[in-house]
């Protein structure tokens, strides 16, 4: 890594440590303050305001030391079809969904199927932050602070048996609430997959929240996973459903377009999108491209679970 | 009575046309100034440049079946600007490739040019561009004789289905703006071949009609 980042000085482009550092003081005593105060009018305990912010939530592990991409850009650049294909249309149109109420069915191969309400996950277990790398599969990256805790909390409470040898991710399907599923670009509902290893690996959030507050709309509220990685398409957003199977899911970028988005999609600079390039990236906020890093710099951690796989085949 | 504009008025109607042309550019030096082309400002306005190259070719290729439809003989007279402005926004589109995207690095984009076929077809769409517009010059037309410049000229329907291919493979899935220029400017070329059916004259050569440099 450092040798990366020495090859492309850009200090001028890297803002100063300090005025970072106040810029999300404020942040947390801003967002500390309105959820204390919304909790207040509302007359709410001090436990619940604490669930309207991660503002307390530890360093989790994993984290990287690279300037975070500013919130602006996190909410403001994405890719959620189920809002439209444009990159500012999910900032500007997911105001439609609603987080609130919400379940999440846990169920499949597994002992103990459940359906959990949005605010039991908020208090399934200790909620960190984990300042991830994303990578999207169209060559462009962010450095983004999650709030959440790893998804083997919620998939070891329903006792996954022997033939769970897959994880697959529904979002949301409701074109009410989400116009952009009333064009036919993708297979609606949303499904994605991991292998259990992979949605088992402590690397594996199950996110609540961004930059210490809930999830933005636009950003897949009110529950998703982030899979540091694999290409961005790979953690599913506003999810309702997990299910645990025998055989791989397939999912909608998959179903798609096969020779472009495989089941794995791990960031590999190797490897070539059919019709572009990975081998290098532009990191929001930056002019210059920068190398990617194979498993989007995570190799230390995950290229154990793909030993002896040739990732060509398996892209 | 139809509009027939004085020599001074296609002078005003020149310039009037020649500012309008240059507004796409204009708005992107004013929101890249504010800081307001969003969180990937190169992909904005490389995407920008490419749109509007596709659309000034559009709009070049619409001149003749416009004024033919409405009678108005005059608009030829802007069909070169127009044209000339298809080539200035594919020249800062591909100056933003070679630049902010590829940074000079030579081998990097004749690897990218060979290896990518949408980087291929509208590097191809580009270079046939060229010719086109050193060629549109009075002296030009004169020099290559009508027929041969009216043959060269009709490369513009390749460069505009080349760049509706190059903008068809980059996009991740959804091809309605692809489509809707694929659509506009097959419909620009049908009423072309459909016109020269008519006119009874099916295998006759190019230079048998009055070419129009304009």
């Amino acid at each position: 890594m450092s040798r990366v980042r020495t090859a492309f000085p850009r200090s001028s482009e890297i803002t100063p440590r300090d005025v970072f550092d106040q810029r999300r003081s404020f942040l947390r005593d801003a967002g500390f303050v309105i959820a204390a105060a919304g909790a207040a009018s509302l007359g709410l305990g001090a436990r619940d305001a604490a669930a309207g912010t991660f503002s307390s939530a530890r360093k989790g592990p994993y984290g990287t030391t690279e300037a975070p991409t500013p919130l602006k850009d996190v909410t403001s650049y994405n890719n959620f079809y189920e809002f439209g294909t444009g990159k500012e249309d999910p900032a500007e149109r997911a105001g439609s969904l609603k987080t609130r109420p919400w379940t999440v069915s846990v169920e499949g191969e597994c002992a103990k199927p459940r359906r959990w309400d949005i605010d039991e996950l908020l208090k399934l277990a200790a909620i960190e932050e984990r300042v991830y790398r994303m990578r999207c599969v169209e060559g462009w990256s962010m450095v983004i602070p999650w709030n959440g805790y790893p998804l083997a909390e919620l998939l070891k409470r329903a006792e996954p048996n022997s033939r769970a040898k897959y994880v697959e991710f529904t979002t949301l399907s409701d074109v009410s609430q989400m116009p952009g599923q009333r064009a036919a670009v993708l297979d609606w509902p949303y499904v994605e997959g991991l292998r259990i290893d992979e949605a088992m690996h402590p690397l594996t959030l199950l996110t609540l929240g961004l930059y210490g507050d809930l999830l933005p709309n636009q950003n897949g509220a009110p529950v998703r996973v982030t899979v540091p990685w694999k290409y961005g398409f790979k953690s599913a957003k506003s999810i309702v459903r997990i299910r645990f199977t025998e055989h791989e899911p397939k999912t909608a970028w998959n179903k798609a377009a096969p020779r472009e988005y495989g089941f794995y999609s791990n960031v590999n600079p190797a490897v070539e999108h059919p019709r572009w390039s990975q081998a290098k990236e532009r990191r929001i906020g930056e002019w210059t491209k920068r190398p990617t890093l194979p498993f989007n710099g995570y190799a230390e951690q995950v290229a154990g679970l793909y030993a002896g796989m040739d990732l060509r085949k398996y892209f | 009575m139809r509009f027939q504009p004085t020599p001074r008025q296609i002078i005003a109607l020149k310039g009037f046309v020649f500012v309008a042309c240059l507004v796409p550019v204009a708005r992107l030096v004013t929101l890249f100034l504010r800081d307001a082309l969003g969180a990937n400002p190169i992909e904005a306005i490389t995407r920008s440049t490419g749109w509007w190259t596709l659309a000034f070719l559009a709009i070049t290729l619409a001149v003749t079946p416009v004024r033919l439809l409405l009678g108005l003989p005059w608009l030829l007279r802007l069909r070169r600007m127009l044209g000339l402005f298809a080539f200035f926004h594919a020249c800062v589109h591909f100056t933003i490739y070679l630049w902010l995207d590829q940074f000079f690095d030579v081998p990097g984009i004749v690897a990218d040019i060979a290896k990518r076929p949408f980087v291929t077809v509208g590097f191809a769409a580009f270079v046939l561009l060229v010719p086109l517009a050193v060629t549109s010059t009075n002296a030009m037309v004169r020099r290559l004789g009508a027929r041969r410049w009216q043959r060269l000229h009709r490369l513009v329907y390749a460069i505009g289905a080349l760049g509706v291919v190059h903008f068809w493979w980059l996009v991740k899935k959804d091809v309605t703006e692809p489509l809707i220029f694929a659509i506009v400017i097959g419909a620009l070329l049908i009423a072309r071949v459909v016109r020269r059916r008519a006119d009874g004259r099916p295998g006759a050569p190019a230079g048998a009609r009055r070419p129009e440099p304009g």
